[in-house]
């Protein structure tokens, strides 16, 4: 059975600012990182491979420099780490980035081992659309498990997953059927830290590269004349100018009073 | 039963042999460490040995240590009667008597003197032990045993000598009395009828005390007596302010996990622990109730050694984990992770054992191999890997500490000196007053200077003593290159863990930096008329000065932060209880800053609480480790008073109003 993770690469975001001109994001010199959601992902995935013995592939899909992403995914214990990278997947909107996910998926579900379960992040921290993962799903028509904070049980032979999903004030333990589609909160786990032989080794070895001419996917399905949004302006909004009461200082007492009922007024703290 | 060549001589080949095989079996394990050089300059290392070795003067800086001083040089001085007493044993003819009259009055004069000396100095150590050991273990049966051949030895030797007095008459004997005084009050105290017996049982007495000493001997601590004068030869003449670099190849092992992944030297130290206990006496971590404890650490390498020797030898594992097993043997995770790298436990061993880097080694295992460090931590190798600075802070957020200030890019071509500003003093809120003070008494001062502004990386201070040498190489390597690239050559630091790391550390990357605590350069600006200071700095009051370990310890420098103070008040700072050498940790060194304290009390309170106990309005520090160290703990103990400033703030308060 073989577990794949989806993991892009992103730039750190709390390092990017946006062109105040051009409205677009001044990318220079900003390092990059995996997204941190799927960290936890391919964490999950690695943790499955600990107890089961199965495989695990991390994918991911970006610019020949991604290959970083993967190098730190073979670091951490994947065996099989793949870039899926063509010009003609560049541009891509969710919709495109998920029709060349799932046809790797499902190239790897013929070329190495039955996939039982895909593992995302809930969304990425510079799209954030969160539809990729599910995109996935509907695509390979496995069953889709979003916000997942825990595996609650896993069955492979019997082909069953039970898992809690984070909603909002509340969990939700759902059971369904393998193959599945899993998107992953941040709770799920603590990601492990990588040991230097193995960072070693992947430093040594060789990332796959996916082209188009090995997905053979219709152009007319990828990238950018795969997309049917556009993105029409980014720019940064301006923010609210904040007000300063109270004199934390001279009546630190008072002032936290005065916080907490503005808090409670507004229903933000739990009773 | 008189000496009788016949039983004693096949005794003595026994026991020689029990004693040859026995340090054989031992000593021999020390060829299962890995190599280092400890051969270099044999000139200096003579001269170690001789002032520390034989000269014990780390042994005479401890109360008591005039008293193992005494035994250590009666020893020397006994070896001659002891060998005379093993050789007269077997071949009779053989003895000291032949000596000319001129040399041998003044040996037997100086043995009698040595032996009276040994024996009051072991029953100090007896009282000592049962009154008030060095630490609680101390009151061992084995040590009490040792002591007690030790005296057995001595009060044989008297008796050996009154007995032949005791047969003297007339000119020998006036001879004996002024040669041999000890012994002839020994003498006196049985009839000279009764001599012939006191003979052949001193002699015996005498015989199988040093029989059975030099069969345990091997066995013992006292193995220390043969190793801790090498120990010495071989110390690390430079300042063990560092740690070996690791080699970066697919197939080598990381850090130590098996006993013979330490040098042999490591091993040799293991050996040599005389386990008088006072690293464990002066290490913050075992004085505040952690589970390290230096002395432990040392002893489990060596039981490890002992106990997975035919195992290792064979190339086979060990049965006994080095790291993470119950009882003896076994260092646990928690120990290893207890250690700030004072550095104190190495100024206080007399025998010049490592203890520090001995630690870092297990924690390089734990971190690299294993991936197995305290959760905490995950965030700050995170952090330094990805954005050079323990918070995760933006590279970007670098240079906001200046952003009101006219600070220049270091120029190769036009600045002196790079100011390293460093990770505190750049992101963190209290600690970027200092960077300012800097800034403008540098300027004040008329000194060139500049900063590497966003391109400035961490020194990587706390990943390397954390063990994350794998870290540590990449911070490293890329900030040499950048200082190569940049044409750096005298850098300004205003962190002692900066200032060891590029002073120290980066020389084993093959750069040789010029560089400068800030303390030390304000201390030669102001005595050099460059900063001149118009008044006395303000209201500070009483004022304390606490030594940071990088600072002091590890790179001997006490004198200019607190002429710094001096200069810039007027008064000399009062002195802390533990000063300078022998100054107690803040609690954040060795990566400690970014962990949790989880057992005893916290050791940056015990030492504001030291503080406070000179009533200070103001403590005085040169690092900004301590300075958060120190407020923190102010807080705990409600001292709201009570300020911490470093000693650039108070200069700036002199200079620049
Ligand atoms: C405003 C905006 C502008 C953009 N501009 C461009 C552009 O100019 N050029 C361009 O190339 N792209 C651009 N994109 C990126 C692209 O449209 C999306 O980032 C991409 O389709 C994935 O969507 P997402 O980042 O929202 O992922 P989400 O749906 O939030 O991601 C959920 C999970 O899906 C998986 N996943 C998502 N993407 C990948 C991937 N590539 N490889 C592997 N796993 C993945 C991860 O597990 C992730 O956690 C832009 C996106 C936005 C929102
Ligand atoms: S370096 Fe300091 S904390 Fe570490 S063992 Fe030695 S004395 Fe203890
Ligand atoms: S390591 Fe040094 S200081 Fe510590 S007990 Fe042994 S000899 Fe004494």
């Amino acid at each position: 059975m073989l577990i794949v993770a989806c993991i892009k690469q992103v730039p750190d975001t709390t390092q990017v600012q946006i062109d105040p001109v051009t409205n677009t994001l001044i990318r220079d010199g900003i390092p990059f990182i995996v997204n941190p959601y799927d960290t936890h992902a391919l964490e999950e995935a690695l943790r499955l491979k600990d107890r089961f013995g199965c495989r695990v592939a991390a994918i991911s899909m970006g610019p020949p420099n991604a290959e970083a992403t993967l190098k730190k995914a073979l670091a951490l214990g994947v065996d099989h780490a793949i870039l899926l990278s063509d010009r003609v997947f560049g541009g891509a909107d969710t919709l495109a980035t998920s029709n060349v996910l799932s046809a790797a998926i499902r190239k790897l579900h013929s070329d190495v081992d039955e996939v039982g379960l895909v593992l995302c992040g809930k969304q990425t921290i510079d799209g954030d659309t969160a539809q990729v993962g599910p995109g996935i799903a509907s695509r390979l028509g496995y069953q889709q498990l979003t916000l997942v904070d825990r595996i609650v049980d896993m069955n492979f032979s019997g082909k069953i997953i039970r898992v809690s999903r984070k909603l909002e004030g509340r969990h939700e333990i759902v059971e369904a059927p393998l193959p599945a589609m899993l998107t992953v909160v941040r709770e799920l786990n603590r990601p492990r830290y990588p040991k230097v032989p193995m960072r070693l080794a992947a430093a040594d070895a060789t990332v796959e590269v996916w082209n188009n001419q090995v997905l053979k996917l219709d152009e007319q399905k990828i990238g950018l004349k795969g997309s049917p949004t556009w993105v029409s302006k980014i720019f940064s909004p301006d923010r609210a100018v904040g007000e300063i009461l109270g004199d934390g200082n001279s009546d630190p007492e008072g002032t936290a009073e005065m916080l907490i009922e503005k808090l409670l007024a507004k229903d933000m703290l739990p009773i | 039963m008189t000496p009788n060549p016949t039983i004693f001589t096949p005794l003595l080949i026994a026991s020689l042999a029990v004693f040859a095989w026995g340090c054989w079996k031992r000593l021999s394990l020390i060829s299962l460490g890995k190599p280092e050089n400890r051969f270099d300059n044999i000139g200096a290392r003579v001269g170690e040995m001789l002032m520390y070795a034989f000269g014990q003067k780390r042994v005479l800086a401890k109360p008591f240590g005039i008293n193992h001083f005494i035994i250590f040089w009666s020893f020397i001085i006994l070896l001659v009667a002891n060998i005379e007493f093993m050789l007269h044993g077997v071949f009779p003819w053989i003895s000291l008597t032949k000596l000319p009259d001129g040399i041998l009055l003044p040996l037997l004069l100086l043995l009698d003197i040595a032996s009276l000396l040994a024996l009051a100095a072991v029953a100090v150590a007896a009282v000592r032990r049962l009154i008030s050991p060095p630490y609680p273990e101390a009151r061992t049966i084995e040590a009490f045993f040792i002591l007690s051949l030790i005296g057995i030895l001595m009060l044989a030797y008297f008796g050996i000598n009154a007995a032949k007095i005791s047969r003297m008459q007339d000119g020998a004997l006036v001879i004996a009395r002024t040669w041999m005084p000890v012994s002839s009050v020994f003498a006196g105290m049985f009839a000279p009828a009764a001599g012939a017996t006191v003979y052949s049982l001193s002699w015996w007495a005498h015989a199988f005390a040093l029989l059975a000493f030099m069969c345990y001997l091997p066995h013992s601590k006292h193995m220390h007596i043969l190793t801790a004068i090498p120990n010495c030869f071989f110390r690390r003449l430079e300042k063990p302010n560092t740690v070996p670099r690791e080699e970066f190849a697919v197939g080598n092992e990381f850090g130590v996990s098996r006993v013979d992944q330490y040098s042999w030297k490591d091993l040799l130290d293991s050996f040599s622990c005389t386990e008088c206990g006072r690293c464990q006496k002066v290490c913050p971590a075992s004085i505040t109730g952690k589970p390290l404890n230096p002395r432990a650490v040392v002893h489990d390498i060596k039981v490890n050694l002992l106990e997975n020797a035919s195992m290792l030898k064979k190339g086979e594992q060990p049965g006994i984990p080095l790291i993470g097993a119950q009882g003896e043997g076994s260092v646990s995770e928690e120990s290893i992770w207890g250690c700030t790298t004072c550095g104190a436990c190495m100024e206080a061993c007399p025998v010049f054992i490592e203890q520090m880097p001995k630690i870092i080694q297990l924690r390089r295992n734990l971190v690299e191999s294993e991936a197995s460090f305290p959760e905490e931590l995950l965030n700050l190798f995170e952090n330094m890997e990805g954005r050079s600075n323990p918070w995760g802070i933006a590279p970007s957020e670098r240079t906001k500490w200046c952003s009101q200030l006219d600070v220049k890019p270091f120029d190769k071509n036009t600045t002196e000196y790079l100011f390293y500003v460093g990770c505190a003093g750049s992101f963190d809120s209290r600690n970027k007053h200092v960077s300012v003070a800097m800034a403008q008494l540098l300027d004040r001062a008329g000194v060139s200077w500049g900063i590497l502004g966003k391109d400035e990386k961490c020194c990587g201070d706390s990943v390397r003593r954390l063990g994350n040498e794998y870290v540590f190489d990449k911070m490293a390597r890329e900030n040499v290159e950048i200082f190569r690239e940049r044409g750096v050559r005298k850098v300004i630091t205003q962190c002692p863990h900066c200032f060891s790391t590029l002073k120290n550390d980066y020389r084993q990357y093959g750069l040789e930096l010029e560089v400068i605590h800030h303390s030390e350069l304000l201390r030669n600006l102001v005595q050099d008329g460059y900063l001149k200071l118009n008044g006395i700095s303000g209201d500070l009051g009483a004022m304390v000065f606490h030594d940071s370990c990088y600072l002091g310890r590890h790179n001997d420098v006490y004198d200019a932060p607190r002429e710094v103070l001096q200069a810039a008040t007027g008064t000399a700072p009062k002195e802390i209880g533990r000063n300078r050498n022998n100054a107690f940790c803040c609690g954040a060194g060795g990566g400690r800053m970014w962990m949790e304290e989880h057992s005893g009390e916290r050791i940056n309170l015990t030492r504001v609480k030291e503080a406070l106990e000179e009533k200070p309005d103001t403590i005085c520090v040169a690092c900004p480790y301590c300075l958060t160290m120190f407020e923190d703990g102010l807080k705990d103990v409600n001292a709201d008073g009570v300020k911490v400033l470093d000693v650039a703030e108070v200069m700036a308060e002199a200079a620049l109003r």
